[in-house]
């Protein structure tokens, strides 16, 4: 265990508030000093608050078109091939490609295609599940589930410098601000 | 009791006076249609009819849904529904001309048949398809809707001296039993008044397909009125952006439920094919009618459909008030699809009928509703959540 004495083991700064409106004020203040790499946690969703941070416009609505599209191209196409081309069969003298018949099931797997992906692509982007995480080195973001807000500058943030950052967070009006280790 | 104490937006009183004067204008251009092709007048009626009757009954169902529910957008259009469903005595004014012309309009109603299999059908169904039952039946269907709309509209707004309990639960309690009653009488009277103009035919989800037509005509209507008057004082108080997100919604929710239903019944008579559920789409693919199909296929379900899916659209009032209104437009062409090919003319005959009725019948209609509209406070000033949200937007 030789870790090299040169880097510090900081992993960003937090700063705890005690209520929503202070935490979106200062989430909006952060934003607009030009920090990018910020998180913010609430013991329950706050809409305002994402939208303070500016936070980048998810890819998953996309995702989650495309595999619709796929899922019912999939579906038609199986159809189709399977019913006209590998097993034609006349079925009480209707027409060998029905399309009436193939739009439920081709529904059925644009739903489940779109449904997949949304799940998958959701784990995929958020990284989850995450066994470790440095925020939980706080003792007092263990509050973050209760009544406290919080929010995070990560050290990797090009803007970030120890000691500004630390005074920016504290003009903030924060009930603390705590170093977070890696 | 003053009658002033609460403020409309001036755009109620220009639609009452816009809608008054369109609607005296339509009515009596039809009137002059009617002396000059007395059956092409009644064959037009019934489907420009059966679009405004079927906003009003849409309001009721969903008052009596939002009422069981709860929900900001309930707050939002309790008071549009609650007006709409108070044009039920002119409706029943309006209907009065099906009566007159019913041997024009339905088979079975006297008029001599050359079809034998119409004949034949009409013999077997006689004990159901006769006038005085016929006229019978919709007398009770009018009274129903007329009470219903009448006592959950005179407690509601009793209560807006303050919601107590007593009478939350007994608006819920009328709005149970309620719906049970408009799946009822809506039902039967699909049957009566539209499916009943092919005495052959049947589709057991007929009457579904009114009800959701209805409950998505209703929903757009509001939504339009919302859009327009929605941002300004009083509604802005209860109106937002979420609100309007969760009409949106609902819109596209309406919209899908009816191309399942539509769908529905096209496939299981394609399937079956059987010569006698079969000729009703038939008459449907000849000529133009293929193409008033093809038109509800992508105008009434695929385009709202994917434009309703985007976030920012079901937003922004304007965005979602323009689509509520095509909606609208769409939803005359349906009834449109759903009545008119039951006549026998030579292929899809567009008659200036068509159009002058449904703005002469619309016109009337909206103008009572704008009347109505204006008779009562914009929002439900009695309930608890209407209460702390206008204080919120007066502080």
């Amino acid at each position: 265990m030789s870790a090299p004495a040169a880097a510090p083991p900081l992993w960003g700064l937090m700063a705890e508030f005690e209520g929503p409106t202070e935490v979106v004020e200062a989430a909006r203040r952060v934003h607009e000093a030009g920090y990018k790499k910020v998180d913010a946690y609430s013991p329950y969703p706050i809409e305002e608050l994402a939208e303070a941070l500016g936070h980048h416009r998810s890819w998953l609505p996309f995702l989650v078109l495309l595999g619709g599209i796929t899922g019912c191209l999939a579906g038609y196409g199986l159809q189709f091939w399977s019913a006209t081309i590998a097993y034609p069969l006349n079925i009480g003298g209707r027409p060998i490609h029905s399309w009436p018949a193939f739009i439920v099931p081709t529904f059925e797997t644009t739903i489940l295609f779109a449904a997949g992906t949304a799940v998958l692509g959701m784990l995929a982007l958020n990284g989850l599940p995450e066994p470790y995480h440095p925020v939980f080195n706080v003792p007092q973001f263990a509050r973050a589930s209760k009544d406290r807000f919080f929010i995070v500058i990560e050290a990797g943030d090009p803007r970030f410098d120890p000691d500004r950052t630390w005074s920016f967070l504290l003009s903030l009006g924060p009930r603390s601000v705590s170093e977070v280790d890696r | 009791m003053s009658s002033t104490s609460h403020p409309v937006p001036p755009q109620v009183d220009v639609l009452e006076r816009r809608a008054f004067v369109g609607g005296a204008a339509g009515l009596i251009a039809s009137l002059m249609g009617a002396l000059v092709s007395p059956t092409q007048f009644f064959h037009s009626y019934l489907f420009a009819f059966l679009f405004w009757n079927g906003i009003a009954l849409g309001c009721l169902s969903l008052l009596m849904i939002q009422h069981l529910t709860g929900g900001r957008w309930g707050l939002a259009i309790r008071r549009l529904l609650e007006a709409g469903t108070r044009t039920v005595p002119v409706l029943v004014l309006l209907f009065l001309p099906v009566v007159l012309g019913l041997k024009r309009i339905y088979p079975w109603a006297g008029s001599a048949q050359s079809d034998p299999t119409i004949r034949h059908a009409i013999d077997l169904k006689q004990a159901y398809l006769n006038v005085p039952f016929f006229l019978g039946r919709a007398v009770f269907y009018f009274a129903v809707w007329f009470l219903l709309a009448r006592v959950l509209s005179r407690v509601s707004l009793d209560s807006d001296t303050g919601m107590d309990l007593r009478r939350a639960r007994l608006l819920r309690s009328i709005s149970g039993g309620g719906l049970l009653l408009m799946g009822l009488t809506i039902t039967f009277m699909s049957v009566d008044w539209a499916m009943s103009l092919d005495p052959r035919w049947f589709s057991a989800i007929y009457g579904m397909l009114f009800m959701i037509g209805q409950a998505l005509s209703a929903l757009a209507l509001c939504i339009v009125v919302i859009s327009r008057i929605g941002m300004e004082p009083p509604l802005s108080a209860v109106a937002n952006a979420d609100t309007l997100h969760d009409l949106g919604k609902l819109m596209l929710a309406f919209i899908m439920v009816w191309a399942y239903f539509s769908f529905s019944q096209f496939l299981i008579t394609w399937s079956g094919n059987l010569p006698e559920e079969i000729p009703w789409y038939l008459r449907r693919f000849q000529g133009g009618w293929r193409l008033v199909g093809l038109f509800l296929v992508v105008f009434h379900f695929a385009v709202p459909f994917l434009v309703l899916l985007s976030r920012g659209v079901k937003r922004r009032a304007k965005a979602v008030g323009t689509v509520a209104l095509a909606i609208l437009a769409v939803r005359i062409v349906d009834l449109f699809w759903l009545v008119r090919p039951e006549f026998p003319h030579a292929g899809l005959d567009l008659h200036w009928l068509d159009f002058t009725l449904p703005i002469g019948i619309g016109g009337v209609w909206l103008g009572v509703f704008a009347r109505q509209l204006k008779t009562r406070p914009l929002l439900p000033l009695g309930e608890p959540e209407v209460r702390e949200m206008l204080a919120e937007a007066g502080a």
